[in-house]
């Protein structure tokens, strides 16, 4: 574990860390409150923005970190399969196809944990 | 559903918390504070593993670097509502790709003084989902079997990918597939600065070609 003795302990590495990301937040503020809302750059920033989750999200999917590695990725890409089956068997609707690919991967994690894939 | 979403991300978050040796009052803290989850995964990973303070700050920081072109898209929605705007740097403090995504969705068709409260209440309802999520992860950590806590944190990235699949936009769509395709790509080549890359070129390619066909008469238009 980290020594954090010398910033008053684990609080104080919290104040840290998050002023260290609010950081992002607040340039967002002021930056935004200098440019044109409906102009071009004002464009291309949200589409950074669509990019940038868009590579995170499939980052996790494709090589997470953390417990989630030492799933297969064949069952997370099985279950998000049959999500997609759902998204469209049920016209564009969230919630069948996030539960829908939770619940395969659930069962197919089960399974393996139980030894039976 | 975003309240029951968030909940059982930040469950995740809280029994990880738990074996990185955060403290429980930590822990819920860091999901009002930071209230981003790659940057509370770095911040309970680097410091398990004993990582300098300047590090451990450096990490969550970049983790949480998509909050800048998050809040400058999501502003201009508030900026007419005098109200609002002036609240603007505690808006920012309480968004999460969840509140962003849905206020880009639902926001633009709404009157201008109708979307402060669609924002706020989003917001509520999503912290303490988090908030109670994060304490429940935390308490329960040790009683769930692998299987549970691993579909739990599945869950997250899936819901986020149905929640950008209903996105309409030409330029936003093309952001996103050429984002997930760069994702993975960048991050092998630099776990820290790999995402901020990917989203300034995916983001810059999809605003191009979205303008190139634009441009072009008769193009197809989605």
């Amino acid at each position: 574990m980290t020594d954090v003795s010398f910033i008053g302990g684990l609080w104080g590495l919290l104040i840290l860390v998050s002023l260290s990301t609010y950081i992002w937040r607040a340039s967002g503020v002021v930056i935004a409150a200098r440019i044109n809302p409906d102009g071009a750059l004002s464009q291309w920033f949200n589409c950074v923005a669509y990019g940038m989750l868009a590579g995170l999200i499939s980052r996790i999917m494709l090589m997470p970190i953390g417990i989630l590695a030492e799933t297969p990725l064949a069952d997370r890409l099985a279950a998000l399969a049959a999500g997609f089956v759902l998204f469209w068997v049920f016209k564009r609707h969230m919630l069948p196809a996030t539960l829908g690919a939770t619940a395969v991967f659930l069962a197919l994690t089960t399974l393996r944990s139980f030894g039976y894939l | 559903m975003p309240f029951f979403m968030v909940l059982a991300s930040m469950m995740g978050f809280g029994s990880l918390a738990r074996e990185s040796g955060l403290s429980l009052g930590v822990s819920v803290v860091s999901s009002a504070t930071v209230w981003g989850l790659p940057g509370q995964v770095a911040f309970a990973e680097l410091f398990a593993v004993g990582a300098p303070v300047l590090a451990i700050m450096l990490a969550s920081s970049m983790a949480n670097l998509r909050f800048l072109p998050m809040s400058m898209s999501m502003l201009p929605l508030f900026r007419t509502d005098q109200r609002a705007w002036r609240w603007r740097y505690i808006l920012v403090a309480l968004m999460s790709i969840n509140t962003w995504a849905l206020t880009l969705r639902h926001g633009p068709a709404m009157p201008q003084d109708q979307r402060f409260h669609y924002y706020m209440g989003l917001c509520i309802t999503c912290m303490t989902g988090g908030l109670i999520g994060t304490a429940l992860g935390y308490l329960l950590a040790v009683s769930f079997p692998f299987f549970v806590i691993v579909s739990l944190i599945y869950l997250n990235p899936v819901y986020f990918i149905f929640l950008f699949s209903g996105v309409r936009h030409r330029n936003c769509i093309l952001a996103l597939l050429i984002g997930a395709l760069l994702g993975p790509l960048f991050h092998l080549i630099s776990p820290d600065w790999g995402l901020p890359f990917c989203g300034i070129i995916a983001g810059s390619a999809a605003f191009w070609i979205d303008k190139r066909m634009k441009a072009s008469p008769g193009g197809p238009s989605l």
